[in-house]
Formats: structure tokens, C-alpha cells, sequence
């Protein structure tokens, strides 16, 4: 299958095999796919098995950071006493990512599972489910899921008939993009403004109500069931350039390109291939300029780069990247990249949560100046003022809303200087006065 | 709880400003009776602590009212054992809470980059244009409408995405606005 296109030859798909097939939304139709038995089998195992089994895969985090995910588990101590908490993240809201929508639209129960082999591997009785409160469509599905889950006994009091407590519940969010940040999550969770939270102490420690926390994206989580049930070195194995990058990875496809759509691919795939062969390259009549490969908080590269690139976390970091949250954001020719930073820079202005003021007023500066020199009042001395705001802006906050502000600016400068240059020399926009022209 | 309950939460002589106009006409009726309260009841068992359904509290709220008020905001309060400035610090840093009234057809159109790159700003165009708001978050005289541009929608590949009301529309352009807008009553 595959969805909204069909699957293309080249893809791998695992966790998009059944995109688009709306009959795997259901629990018998995804009992008819073989759902539910990597459950049974992780309920029969210690959690220290299941750790060691995804520590063992080589999975990492498809939420942003890549953090291994075994390893993440790991630091959670199942009997300590205490309530352990899993929050899975939802949120979804980082411009050019829409992956974890599709994984919950077509096949909830995948998420479902993959949440509660987590809670068990970590100790957790109470899973929350944090999902955006735009994503409707997601919500319902979800939602009607854990439903049919419930009725059957796959989840609360006894889990499949063990004994083992699993809840899982659906937590709403109210639109603040913050709230994808994990401490931010923990907060909106508890009845808090989405003000992340200074690290350390580290979610594992004190993170839900105070208690063990762990804290995952759905791609992550939907990944762990096809892992058990087929075994880490079956995982492992898919991997085309670096062995620290494993298994396949959905990318999500958006802006000026023929397909836009979610592609699954395996780590390590050639970039140029993905982007020219699977996504259709660029529309007639246009040429690409330029990709945000990781989602709209990693540096811009050039096509040259993007070429270059082996699709993974260190392929993305070797041309002048990263991976992010693989939402590639595809723009051509026909754009202004002072423009689309320039908007960019609004949204994360838009988002900040005010506490840093390196963020407050750094994201707000960086969007004042650059709508300015969209509209031909820029001057030579705001590249400086910019590059020199985003210094202030990186590494220096709470979290890294701001830094994440910082990096399409920088990079745009640093790649597209020359567009710059003609909005300050020419004083106005050159690609919009040739459209009116 | 009786509306004499909540109202007692706050100082005399200060009516909450959302409702000023209908402080005096109407006295203002709780949400949390019957079955909503039943369901909030319902929602506390799966929180070790009442502020945890807050959020949930005021998805109620909107789901019934269509907007937060401020006298809102003191019965929920109220109820979760919370101040009124403390659910009004919550309520104000999400965006999706209406602090106002707002059209009956709730119009988010994202322009962020990746659909900014793909024409959505024709679509917001479009909109106002086509149900006569003109403007963005301001309502139609009939009451009907509101349209407000929205930060990425999580749907980037749909370019350009619109939500009315709950409902989410994909792959929208501005040749497909009217008839958007004509399926509504
Ligand atoms: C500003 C900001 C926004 C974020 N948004 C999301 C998000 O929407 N979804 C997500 O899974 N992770 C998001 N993250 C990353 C999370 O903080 C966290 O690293 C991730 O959910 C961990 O899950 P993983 O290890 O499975 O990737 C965001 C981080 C930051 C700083
Ligand atoms: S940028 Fe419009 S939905 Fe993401």
C-alpha cells in the first residue's frame, strides 16, 4: 500500500506497509495483519529482555534528537516503588512533518501496541498519548482504538489476561507547538502552560508528577513491535551506509516537489535517488534550490549537499545537516528564501514561550528584520545584526526552540548570501517584482 | 454547584469582563451539571492529581459553550480546586481556547513556509474573500465566519491544509474555496 501515493519499489516499507488501508484500522483487521502478538510475546518477557532487544536493534529516536532508544529505556528501574509514566509524543507540530499523523490515522493499534510494550519494558502502569489538538482525524482514530483495546482486555487491569496493569489514555493538547518538547509535554500534561523545564533532573528521574518518565515519539514506538517480532538482528540488518543508524525511517515530503507525500525508506538511502526517483523531483518546468531535510529547526542545504547525502544521522550531519524529524521541505526556484526563512522565523517568534529572553526577543528581532528586507528595507548591516542575534540564540536557552530559529537563518545566509544581496542592493524583492512583472 | 457558589469566588462588584454585557441580564450557568460533570468525574480517575484535567476541563468548556468566558474559567476553577488567574494563565498560553466569541465556522488556514511555498496565501485570499470576513480574525456580520491564518497544521504534504470547525480539509486551493464554503449550512 502506501499512502497518499502507492508504495514505490524502491521504499521498505514496515511501518507504512499498510497506509491507505483502512480496514487495518480496526482490531480484527489488525489481528488478520498479525497485530497484537509482538504484545503477547513482550508480556511473557522481563522487561530487561525487551530493553536489551531494542538497545540490541540499534532504534533511536524519530522525534528529533536520535537518542537510542534501549538506552533511553534502560535508565527507567522497574520495582524501585515508585509510578513510572510513558508519554508518547504527538505533537506533531515541527513545520514539514505530518509522519506521525499518517501512522495514526491508518493504523492506530500499531501505536497502541508499541506503547504498551514500552510501558511493560519500563515499569509503567500509565501511558499518555499527548496528541495535538488540531489533529482530529488522528484523535478519533486513536481514540476509537484504545476503545476496541479495552474491550477486548489488551489493555487495562490485566493486560492480555496478565495480571499486568496497562492504561492508556489520550491527553489533548490545546495548539502550542512548545508542547513537542518533552519537559514542555510533561507540563501541559499536569495542567501547566507549556513552559519547558530546566534540565537536570532528566525526565528518568523526575519527570510526570514528579515521578520515572519516559518519553517517546509514535514513529519511535510504532517501530518496536515488527522489532520483536522479528528479532534485532532482522532491524540491525537494514542499513546502507553507517551501522549507528538502523532499521527504515519515514520521511515526510512537502513543499515544491512532483510527489509530495510519506516515503519509508531504509537508513542510509541516497538522497538524490530519494528525492529525484521516489518523490518525482522537481515540477515541470522548475528546478530544486534548496531542502530542509530534518524538519524546519535543521540548516538548509544546498542541492549540492542534498546530492551528497547518505539519508541518515550521519549522512545529514556530514553535508551541512541533520536528520531531525525527517521532514524534508523541498523548495525550487520559483521561491524567495529571504521569504521563507522570513516566515519561518514568525512561526518559531509565534511559538516561543517567552521565558528565555534570547528566544523572546531574539526569534521576534530575527522576524522584524528579515519581513523588512523581504519588503526592500534591508541594509548590509542586518547580515551582521542577524548572524549576530542567532550567536545569542544558540546553545544559550531552556530548550531549543530558539537555537532551532537560529538554523535556517544561518545556514540561509551562509548558502544564500546572493538572495540576500539582491533584496538589500535592489530594494525590494527581486523574485516578486518579476512576478508582477 | 449552584451558579451563587461560583459567583462567590470572586470579589463582589467584579463581574468577569468576557460576560459584562450579560452580568446583570442572565446570571451565568455552569457547564459541569449532568453529563458533563459526569464526564470530568470520569476523566479525574485517569490523573493522580485534579490539574491534570485541566486542559480536558476546557475542551469541555469550548465543546459547550463554544468560547471560554472568564466566568468560565472560575467555574473550572472551582472545580478543580484551582484560582481563577491560574486556569486564565493556562487558558491564555494555547492558542486553541477561544477567549471570545467566534464565527459558528471556525476557519484555520496554515501559512507556514512549506504551504506558504505552495500558494496558501491565495487560499486565505480566497477565504475572506468568499465569506465576506474580509479581514483575518474578525467575524462575519452574520456571525458565521471567522478566518485566521494557523502556524503548520501537521499536514504539510496536503498543501494547503484548512480546518472549519474540526473538520480538516486537505490539499486545498483557492479555485476550491467556494465550494468549501457552499457545503455548509
Ligand atoms: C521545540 C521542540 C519541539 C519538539 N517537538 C516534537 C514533536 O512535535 N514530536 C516529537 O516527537 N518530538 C518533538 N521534540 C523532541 C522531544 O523533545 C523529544 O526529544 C522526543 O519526543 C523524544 O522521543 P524519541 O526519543 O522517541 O525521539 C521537540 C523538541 C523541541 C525542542
Ligand atoms: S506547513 Fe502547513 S501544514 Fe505544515
Amino acid at each position: 500500500m502506501g499512502f497518499p501515493h502507492k508504495s514505490h519499489p524502491r521504499e521498505t516499507p514496515v511501518l507504512s506497509t499498510h497506509f491507505g488501508d483502512s480496514e487495518a484500522r480496526s482490531l480484527s483487521g489488525w489481528r488478520a495483519r498479525g497485530g497484537y502478538r509482538a504484545l503477547e510475546q513482550a508480556l511473557g518477557m522481563t522487561p530487561a529482555e525487551i530493553v536489551n532487544v531494542v538497545k540490541d536493534s540499534g532504534l533511536r529516536g524519530r522525534g528529533g534528537a536520535g537518542f537510542p532508544t534501549g538506552l533511553k529505556w534502560s535508565f527507567m528501574k522497574p520495582g524501585d516503588g515508585k509510578p513510572h509514566y510513558l508519554c508518547c509524543n504527538a505533537d506533531e507540530s515541527e513545520p514539514g512533518t505530518f509522519k506521525d499523523r499518517e501512522i495514526m490515522r491508518w493504523t492506530p493499534h500499531a501505536l497502541i501496541e508499541g506503547c504498551a510494550i514500552a510501558s511493560h519494558a519500563i515499569g509503567a502502569e500509565t501511558c499518555y498519548i499527548y496528541i495535538r489538538g488540531e489533529f482530529t482525524e488522528p484523535l478519533q482514530t486513536v481514540g476509537a482504538a484504545l476503545d476496541e483495546a479495552y474491550r477486548d482486555g489488551i489493555l487495562g487491569k490485566s493486560a492480555m489476561g496478565t495480571g499486568k496493569r496497562i492504561d492508556i489514555y489520550i491527553h489533548k493538547g490545546a495548539g502550542a507547538y512548545i508542547c513537542g518538547e518533552e519537559t514542555a509535554l510533561m507540563n501541559s500534561i499536569e495542567g501547566r502552560r507549556g513552559n519547558p523545564r530546566i534540565k537536570p533532573p532528566f525526565p528518568a528521574v523526575a519527570g510526570l508528577f514528579g515521578q520515572p518518565t519516559t518519553i517517546n515519539n509514535v514513529e519511535t514506538l510504532a517501530a518496536v513491535p515488527p522489532i520483536l517480532t522479528n528479532g534485532a538482528e532482522w532491524y540491525k540488518a537494514m542499513s546502507l551506509s553507517n551501522p549507528k543508524s538502523t532499521g527504515t525511517k519515514l520521511f515526510s515530503v512537502c513543499g515544491n516537489i512532483a510527489r509530495p507525500g510519506n516515503y519509508e525508506v531504509t537508513m542510509g538511502f541516497p538522497f538524490r535517488e530519494f528525492l529525484h526517483d521516489i518523490c518525482g523531483g522537481a515540477r515541470p518546468g522548475h528546478t530544486l534550490k534548496a531542502v530542509i531535510p530534518g524538519g524546519s529547526s535543521v540548516p538548509i542545504q544546498t542541492m549540492q549537499e542534498a546530492d551528497a547525502t547518505l539519508m541518515d544521522y550521519e549522512g545529514f550531519v556530514a553535508n551541512g545537516s541533520m536528520l531531525g524529524s525527517g521532514g524534508v521541505i523541498v523548495f525550487d526556484d520559483s521561491v524567495c528564501m529571504v521569504r521563507m526563512i522570513g516566515r519561518l522565523a514568525r512561526f518559531y517568534a509565534h511559538e516561543s514561550c517567552a521565558q528565555c529572553t534570547q528566544c523572546r526577543e531574539g526569534t521576534a528581532w530575527v522576524t522584524k528584520i528579515l519581513e523588512r528586507m523581504e519588503n526592500g528595507g534591508g541594509t548590509t548591516r542586518d547580515l551582521d545584526t542577524l548572524l549576530e542575534l542567532s550567536e545569542n540564540m544558540t546553545g544559550k536557552t531552556i530548550c531549543v526552540l530558539s537555537d532551532s530559529c537560529a538554523a535556517p537563518v544561518v545556514s540561509g545566509i551562509q548558502k544564500f548570501r546572493h538572495e540576500f544581496e539582491a533584496h538589500i542592493n535592489g530594494k525590494r524583492c527581486p523574485m516578486r517584482s518579476a512576478a508582477a512583472a | 454547584m449552584t451558579p451563587a457558589e461560583i459567583g462567590a469566588t470572586h470579589a463582589p462588584g467584579h463581574a468577569p469582563h468576557g460576560d459584562r454585557a450579560h452580568a446583570h441580564a442572565e446570571e451565568y450557568q455552569p457547564v459541569f451539571t449532568g453529563a458533563a460533570r459526569a464526564e470530568l468525574d470520569a476523566l479525574l480517575t485517569r490523573y493522580p492529581t485534579r490539574m491534570a484535567a485541566l486542559l480536558p476541563a476546557l475542551w469541555i468548556v469550548q465543546r459547550e459553550r463554544g468560547w471560554v468566558s472568564e466566568g468560565a474559567m472560575t467555574e473550572v476553577a472551582h472545580v478543580l480546586e484551582l484560582t481563577p488567574a491560574y486556569v486564565k494563565g493556562v487558558v491564555t498560553f494555547y492558542t486553541m481556547y477561544h477567549q471570545h466569541p467566534v464565527g459558528r465556522y471556525f476557519v484555520q488556514v496554515c501559512t507556514t513556509s512549506p504551504c506558504g511555498a505552495c500558494g496558501a496565501e491565495d487560499v486565505v485570499r480566497a477565504f475572506l474573500e468568499h465569506t465576506g470576513t474580509r479581514e483575518l480574525g474578525v467575524t462575519s456580520p452574520d456571525g458565521k465566519f471567522t478566518v485566521i491564518e494557523v502556524e503548520c497544521l501537521g499536514a504539510c504534504g496536503f498543501a494547503t491544509p484548512v480546518m472549519v470547525n474540526d473538520e480538516f480539509h486537505e490539499s486545498v486551493t483557492a479555485d476550491r474555496v467556494q465550494d468549501i464554503l457552499s457545503k455548509l449550512e
